[in-house]
């Protein structure tokens, strides 16, 4: 139904103006689970129902979780919302938002050119999709593996809490530094 | 069965890139970079299904699956560095991370 999805996407751009303004990273990430599920309601009105339960469960479910653990980990609260307001002037945002405006209204006016053709949505199946998938795109799914696979030791090489690691002679220089300390505390000690 | 002008689909997918993109050139924080690179991605994968479905062909929906894949990496690694520069620099402004080593 038309009505379904020009509701579902008014919410999602408005809850999109709503992530990309607040302060505080929470909320940030509340909003963003409204905006998915907006655009996952976009995908089940055009006639996409497998895309729609992924986004929900894997956009609003998975990614959305990692963002929130991220943000429980690095604690932050209330002083990251005190510092984002004042990072966040209208000097800094108002600038860089008007040219994007202006480039959206030229592509707009672009898209609004074209012949005003009426989509008839006819839903495609999931075994459609999963025999393209399984047949046209086998290799791109297989180098889609191979992303994730790379992701994941990426991030857990990348997210090891290593030890500093100083070079040798920067080694040196700290042992120097911290045998003339000794020595000086232990002519204070003596005197 | 339905019927919709498909203009309008692109056009929100316009504006949801174009609201990433602000995100992503205003914001100082790296976390917020983080979720309006997400917020980009999204809006493409719905432009690929918003096409797929306006032909009737399922591409447009094996391309969102991909594109869903990148995202689920690129968010885990780009985490992972956030990590690891907020335990080096105390920090997460974009502006201070301006060295290649410590």
């Amino acid at each position: 139904m038309p009505l379904l999805f020009y509701t579902s996407s008014v919410i999602a751009i408005l809850a999109t103006i709503m992530v990309i303004t607040r302060y505080h990273p929470i909320h940030a990430l509340l909003y963003l689970v409204v905006s998915f599920l907006a655009v996952a309601m976009i995908f089940l009105s055009l006639g996409a129902p497998f895309v729609a339960v992924l986004e929900v469960i894997l956009y609003a479910g998975a990614i959305i979780v990692l963002l929130i653990f991220v943000v429980m980990m690095l604690n932050l609260g209330t002083d990251t919302a005190t510092q984002e307001k004042q990072w966040l002037q209208p000097k800094v945002w108002i600038g860089p938002s008007l040219l994007a405006l202006v480039l959206l209204s030229e592509m707009v006016i672009l898209l609004m050119q074209g012949d005003n053709a009426d989509m008839q949505v006819t839903p495609v199946e999931i075994k459609q999709v999963s025999i393209s998938l399984y047949k046209e795109y086998i290799i791109a799914l297989e180098l889609a593996g191979f992303l994730l696979m790379a992701g994941i030791v990426g991030a857990a090489h990348i997210g090891k809490h290593k030890k500093k690691h100083l070079h040798r002679f920067l080694q040196e220089e700290n042992l120097d530094a911290e045998n003339k300390k000794m020595k000086q505390v232990e002519e204070t000690v003596n005197n | 069965m339905s019927f919709y002008n498909s203009q309008a689909v692109l056009i929100v997918a316009a504006i949801l890139f174009v609201l990433g993109l602000i995100g992503v050139l205003t914001r100082k924080n790296i976390i917020f970079i983080l979720i309006s690179i997400e917020v980009m991605l999204n809006a493409a994968g719905l432009a690929f299904v918003a096409a797929g479905s306006r032909w009737g062909q399922p591409d447009g929906q094996v391309m969102f699956l991909f594109i869903l894949a990148m995202a689920a990496s690129e968010v885990s690694v780009g985490l992972a560095l956030v990590m690891q520069t907020y335990h080096q620099h105390k920090t997460l402004d974009a502006e201070k991370l301006r060295a290649l080593r410590d």
